[in-house]
Formats: structure tokens, C-alpha cells, sequence
């Protein structure tokens, strides 16, 4: 089991013909995951990779029954592409595009909510969502992990792979990148929510990075909401204030954004937070172990 | 990127927002001429990227250009919060009857924007917004719907601004959300929004951030960041096009990913707890997906450039990039720095995991580099560079 994402979705590619899109339209057909075409206005009537490529993406689902879109447009013009997707209904829509002003964001979540949140949006700036063994949307390396009863829902790509490669020998249901943007489609929440629902998953690990109060809002939505167990790890406890790590969001402004008020947010729940990425592996191998 | 208060001023007046005559002055002659050609009373103000300026003494009323001189000889080369003033801005002084708050800005929360109005201005927001909430309306803005006069007198009466007010701060407002869409910019604040003797409202100061992100349909922003301030180490990267931020530690440190790397800063601290001098990490710098031979020289230029450095670490975990690719990579670094006669002398800790690790490791290992060290674990790895650090320091 999984959420979200499962070995029946069908996956359209937003910019598959472009550099990334090619790339990483090869590797989720490599992995096994369902790709059943892309959408390039302009090249509307060719085939990619040998899938067909449509017009629009209502196009694409009309002709495929595709329920997954992914995102690789450029920054430019990702908003018209979620825009685009938000207008045909489809279920999921993963934007990896980096880069995304984030008026944009806003604007495309404002639009997703106006028309009734019948899209999830998951990113932008993320690395998608895998469901090992079923499928991948996105580029999460397919071949880390298999399919287990872990659920991880993070912010950060490469500590997502760190952690699914640190409990490879216990595998994942799903682990969803969120994406570190300030404005983001899918948060913590909603990931927490899926997972404590999902009969296939027995344990959480959340990972959290400095700016915003993303993860203080998780633990308070833990404390009333989730019985199953979390394990949780915030990157960023040395960072200094005012500089931005990478991530448009990871930056701590004044005593907002903190690590250790993350951190601490979360243990006041219930929740054991790892000081490395190993020892947060090691606090779920302890909850699986004694399951 | 975060501008000065005399940029935000002259950004608000393209949107006919209405702001006090201002010159900038970076010495005490330049501050001379200003009041002279302001004449009258005039407002002498630090210009740094921080709050808190008039508390720290960073803002003053003068008399006369005289006055104004010798205001200006004590803010000049003064440190406010860590940030030395280079420069004042020289402002005509304003008849004040009253002061307001105003800001839009993004609420991460609510993934909205967000309208801060309060009749209750004044370098005491914090505490405004703290003890008084209810004095503080907080009204949300849909990028859908944006702001109109309407919206705008709306959200001024929601503050709480009198009756004499409104029509000048409806527009000022109104004006206010064109430059927040129009600019790109995450916040917009005018504190104080000053209804002047005059009955104009006026933007008496003004603090504006602007996305970085929408550089690609934003030429002109490029020219209002301040060159002058910018690490040197920090501007050569951005040359290269290099993610990274300049720390105080004396680890360089490489990386993939934001998190990553973020979380590689941690480790490295946690481990130089135990090692004399602690050592800490010089630098973030994330290389990204894709590190080839020549971002990984660039990477490694940048760190080795840095006095600091005593030891590298360099962490990757391979998850779209293979570590076959990172060890090539960093070897073709080393030659590469070799043949410019720059060859790398500091000790490097590796750690490769993920996507084909046993082959990166092996090519390191083959490639028997001067002072190259593979180690297993991001932990273990922390605390053998951190080792290296202290005793090269």
C-alpha cells in the first residue's frame, strides 16, 4: 500500500521533451512506473521517447486516463503549466521545477483552492514522490529502497534519500519530497494525515529544515491527529540568521525558524528528533524492530 | 535580497507613493551639500539593512546643514546590530500628526499574502503586535483578487486609521500592492506611515524584499544589490554560479543538496565539540545534482581561496548523480587545479554513499590522491575532518 501514488497511477510528463523531462522520463519508465505520455504545446502530435506527446493536458488525459502530471517546465513558465493542470482536474500534480518566484506559487495555489482543490500539488522545487516498488513521480532514485512500511515525508531531496538508503532493509510505502519553497503545494500535514490513514504504513520519519513554522504546525497536528509512530530529524541547527541555505525557505529571521524551536516543538509531542540523519535512522530501526 | 531604505523610497516613488526629498551621502561633505540643498530641517538616517536603527541611535533630526554635519559624523562608521554604516540618507524633515504601520508580506502558513495595518506605528510595532493584538488587523490577500481602492480602504479601517486618513492611505495602500506584485517582492513595510500636518500620508520609511527567484523577468534588480557588501568569496561563487554562503569555521564543506548540506554543517559542528579549538564548517556550498568534474573544481577553488580551511569534507550521497561520476569528479578537480599550479594541499575527508558508491570509491582509492581520505559514514567522516581541522590549525 501506498499513498497517492500507486502501481495503477498513470503518469504524464509537463516539458518532457526539454533536457530534464527527457532524462527523467527515461529513468521512471526504467523504474517501472506508468508513463503514459507528455504535454508540449508545440510538439503537440509527436512521440518522445516513444510516448505521445499532446497539446494540453486535458488532451492527454482524454486520450491516456493519465491521473499524474510532473512538472519539469522551466521556472518561466511553471505557473501556466500547474495553472493548466488545475483546469483539467488532474488528481496529482508534482512540480519539480526549481526556481519558481514565489508570487507564482502563490498565485497557482490560490487558483488550485479557488477551483476547488481537486489537484493536489506537490512541490515546487521538490523531488516528487515515490511509492518503491509501484511507481515513482519524479526523480527519486527508484533503486534505493524497496517497497516497505515506512511513510517519510520531507523537505529536503537529498536527506530523503539519505534516510530511504539509511532503512533500505525495511522499505518504504511512499516518502514524498514537499519541496523547501516558502510556498508549497502538499505540507507536512497532509503527508501525515495519508500516512496515518495508509493500512500500509506503520511508522513516519519527517524531515524538517530551518525557516517557516511548517514542523511546529506538524507537531501540534501530532499531537491530536497521529497515533502511529514519528521519528523526526531538522537540518540547520548551526545556520547562522539571515542567510539563506540553499532552499528559498530555509532561513532563519529574527527567533522565527529555528531548529531547536522545531525540534523542541516536536518533542513536546511525543516525537523522537535525531541530531544526524544516522541516529534518526537508528530511532525507526528501534520502532520497527520492536513491532 | 533585501534593499536599503533609500532604495525602497525611490522604488515607492516610480509607483507615485509619496515620500519625503532624500539625498544620499556616504561622507560628511556629501551630508553638507544634501541639507544645504534640502534647506531647513532635515532627518539624518543610517543606511543599513537592519531594524532597530533609531533605538541604536542610527537616526537623528538637525537644524541646519551645520547640525547636520555633526549628526552625520557620529552615524558614519557607526555598528548597528553588526552592519557598519556606509551611508545616510539625508531626508527633509516631515511635520508629523500622526503614525501608522502598513506591510504586505507572504504568509507561509496560509500559502496567501497578507495585509499588516495598524494605527499604531512607530518603531514599537513588536510590542504593539505582542501586547495589543487586537490593534494590529491582519487581512488576507488572494493573489487571485489583489487589491483595489476598495480593498485598500478596507484594510485601513481594519487598522483602525481615523476618518482624515483614509483617503490618503486607500491610496498609498492601493499603490503599495502594484510595487509588492509589480517588483516581485516577499515584504513590503511602511513603518511609520505618517499622516503629515499637511493631511498627505506619506511613506516616511521603507523596508522591501525582493525574490530572488524572479531575477529571470526582473533586469533591473540585479543593479540595487550591494556589491560592496558582499563577501568577497561569496561574489566569486555567484560568478560561477555556486550556491554558497560564506560561515566563520575553519571546515570547508561540499555537498549535494540543501538538506543535505544543511545537515552536514550540523554534523561537522556536533564533531568539533570534542576537538580542541572546535572546529566548525567554513562554508556551505550545495554543488547540486549534477557534479561534474568542473563544478567540483569550481567547489573546490572556492574553498581552497578560502585562509581558513583546514580540512575539507566533502559528502555526497548519490542519488540521481552516481559516485562513480563525483569520484571522477573530484579527481579531475585535483588535476585541473594541479596544471593552474594550484594544487589542492589541504586534507580532504570523502564520503560517498548511494548510486554507485563502491565504484567511487574505488576509483578514489586507485586515484591515490595526496591526503585523500574515504570514510564510510557522514558521521565518522564529520569527526575525522573536524580531527584534521584542529590539528592542521
Amino acid at each position: 500500500m501506498a499513498i497517492w501514488l500507486t502501481e495503477n497511477s498513470k503518469i504524464i510528463v509537463q516539458g518532457m521533451t526539454g533536457g530534464e523531462g527527457t532524462k527523467h522520463t527515461r529513468r521512471m519508465l526504467a523504474s517501472g512506473a506508468k508513463v503514459v505520455g507528455g504535454v508540449n504545446a508545440r510538439k503537440a502530435g509527436t512521440t518522445h521517447e516513444g510516448l505521445p506527446v499532446f497539446g494540453t493536458v486535458q488532451e492527454a488525459m482524454e486520450a491516456t486516463g493519465a491521473d499524474v502530471s510532473v512538472v519539469f517546465v522551466p521556472p518561466k513558465f511553471t505557473k501556466d503549466a500547474v495553472k493548466e493542470a488545475i483546469d483539467a482536474e488532474i488528481p496529482l500534480c508534482v512540480v519539480i521545477t526549481e526556481g519558481v518566484p514565489v508570487h507564482d506559487s502563490t498565485e497557482f495555489w490560490a487558483y488550485a483552492v479557488a477551483k476547488g482543490n481537486k489537484t493536489r500539488i506537490i512541490g515546487p522545487n521538490c523531488p516528487g514522490i515515490a511509492s518503491p516498488g509501484a511507481s515513482n513521480a519524479g526523480i527519486i532514485p527508484a533503486d534505493i529502497t524497496t517497497a516497505g512500511r515506512i511513510g517519510l515525508v520531507s523537505k529536503s531531496g537529498t536527506l530523503t534519500y539519505q534516510l530511504m538508503y539509511e532503512l533500505r532493509d525495511f522499505g518504504f510505502s511512499t516518502a514524498v519530497g514537499i519541496g523547501g519553497d516558502p510556498v508549497i503545494g502538499t505540507t507536512h500535514i497532509d503527508a501525515l494525515q495519508a500516512f496515518q490513514e495508509d493500512p500500509g504504513t506503520d511508522a513516519i520519519v519527517m524531515i524538517g529544515e530551518i525557516g517557516g513554522d511548517a514542523e511546529e504546525r506538524a507537531a501540534a497536528y501530532i499531537e491530536q491527529h497521529v497515533t502511529k509512530p514519528v521519528v523526526a530529524y531538522v537540518a540547520g541547527f548551526t545556520a547562522p540568521e539571515g542567510k539563506t541555505m540553499g532552499h528559498a525557505g530555509a532561513i532563519v529571521s529574527g527567533s522565527a525558524g529555528t531548529a531547536q524551536a522545531k525540534k523542541e516543538a516536536l518533542e513536546k509531542v511525543g516525537v523522537r528528533v535525531g541530531k544526524t540523519p544516522s541516529e534518526t535512522a537508528r530511532l525507526m530501526r528501534e520502532i520497527m524492530q520492536s513491532r | 535580497m533585501d534593499l536599503f531604505e533609500h532604495q525602497a523610497k525611490e522604488l515607492f516613488a516610480d509607483y507615485g507613493i509619496p515620500v519625503p526629498r532624500g539625498i544620499v551621502a556616504h561622507t560628511v561633505e556629501e551630508v553638507r551639500s544634501a541639507a544645504t540643498e534640502l534647506t531647513g530641517r532635515v532627518v539624518v538616517k543610517a543606511q543599513v539593512k537592519t531594524g532597530g536603527r533609531g533605538k541604536a541611535g542610527g537616526v537623528k533630526v538637525a537644524d541646519d546643514a551645520a547640525d547636520a554635519v555633526a549628526k552625520a559624523e557620529a552615524i558614519l562608521g557607526m555598528d548597528i546590530k553588526g552592519h557598519t554604516v556606509h551611508k545616510v540618507l539625508v531626508e527633509e524633515a516631515s511635520a508629523i500628526a500622526e503614525e501608522y504601520y502598513f506591510s504586505f508580506l507572504l504568509d507561509r502558513a496560509n500559502r496567501t499574502f497578507l495585509a499588516i495595518c495598524s494605527a499604531s506605528g512607530g518603531m514599537d510595532i513588536e510590542e504593539v503586535a505582542h501586547t495589543s493584538p487586537d490593534k494590529v488587523a491582519k487581512v488576507p490577500v488572494s493573489a487571485l483578487t489583489g487589491v483595489d481602492r476598495a480593498k485598500a480602504r478596507e484594510i485601513a479601517v481594519a487598522g483602525g486609521l481615523p476618518e482624515k486618513a483614509l483617503d490618503g492611505a486607500a491610496e498609498l495602500i492601493e499603490k503599495l500592492w502594484c510595487c509588492f506584485v509589480d517588483e516581485d517582492a516577499s515584504l513590503v513595510e511602511v513603518n511609520p506611515m505618517i499622516l503629515a500636518a499637511d493631511g498627505q500620508v506619506k511613506a516616511l520609511d521603507g523596508k522591501v524584499t525582493l525574490d530572488d527567484n524572479a531575477a529571470f523577468r526582473q533586469a533591473d534588480h540585479e543593479a540595487l544589490a550591494d556589491k560592496a557588501a558582499e563577501d568577497p568569496l561569496e561574489a566569486k561563487a555567484k560568478e560561477k554560479d555556486l550556491n554558497y554562503v560564506k560561515l566563520d569555521g575553519n571546515v570547508g564543506i561540499i555537498g549535494n543538496g540543501a538538506g543535505l548540506v544543511m545537515s552536514t554543517l550540523d554534523v561537522v559542528a556536533y564533531a568539533g565539540e570534542a576537538f580542541p579549538g572546535k572546529p566548525s564548517p567554513a562554508n556551505f556550498l550545495d554543488i547540486g545534482g549534477g557534479a561534474s568534474a568542473e563544478v567540483m573544481a569550481a567547489g573546490l577553488e572556492i574553498i581552497l581561496s578560502d585562509p581558513s580551511v583546514k580540512s575539507i569534507f566533502v559528502n555526497v550521497f548519490g542519488g540521481i548523480t552516481a559516485c562513480d561520476a563525483v569520484a571522477n569528479g573530484i579527481v579531475s578537480a585535483f588535476k585541473l587545479l594541479e596544471s593552474r599550479g594550484e594544487a589542492v594541499t589541504h586534507p580532504l575527508v570523502v564520503r560517498l554513499d548511494g548510486n554507485n558508491a563502491q565504484l567511487g570509491r574505488q576509483i578514489l582509492a586507485d586515484a591515490a590522491l595526496p591526503r585523500v581520505e574515504l570514510v564510510d559514514t557522514m558521521d565518522e567522516a564529520a569527526k575525522r575532518a573536524a580531527e584534521l581541522a584542529a590539528v592542521g590549525a
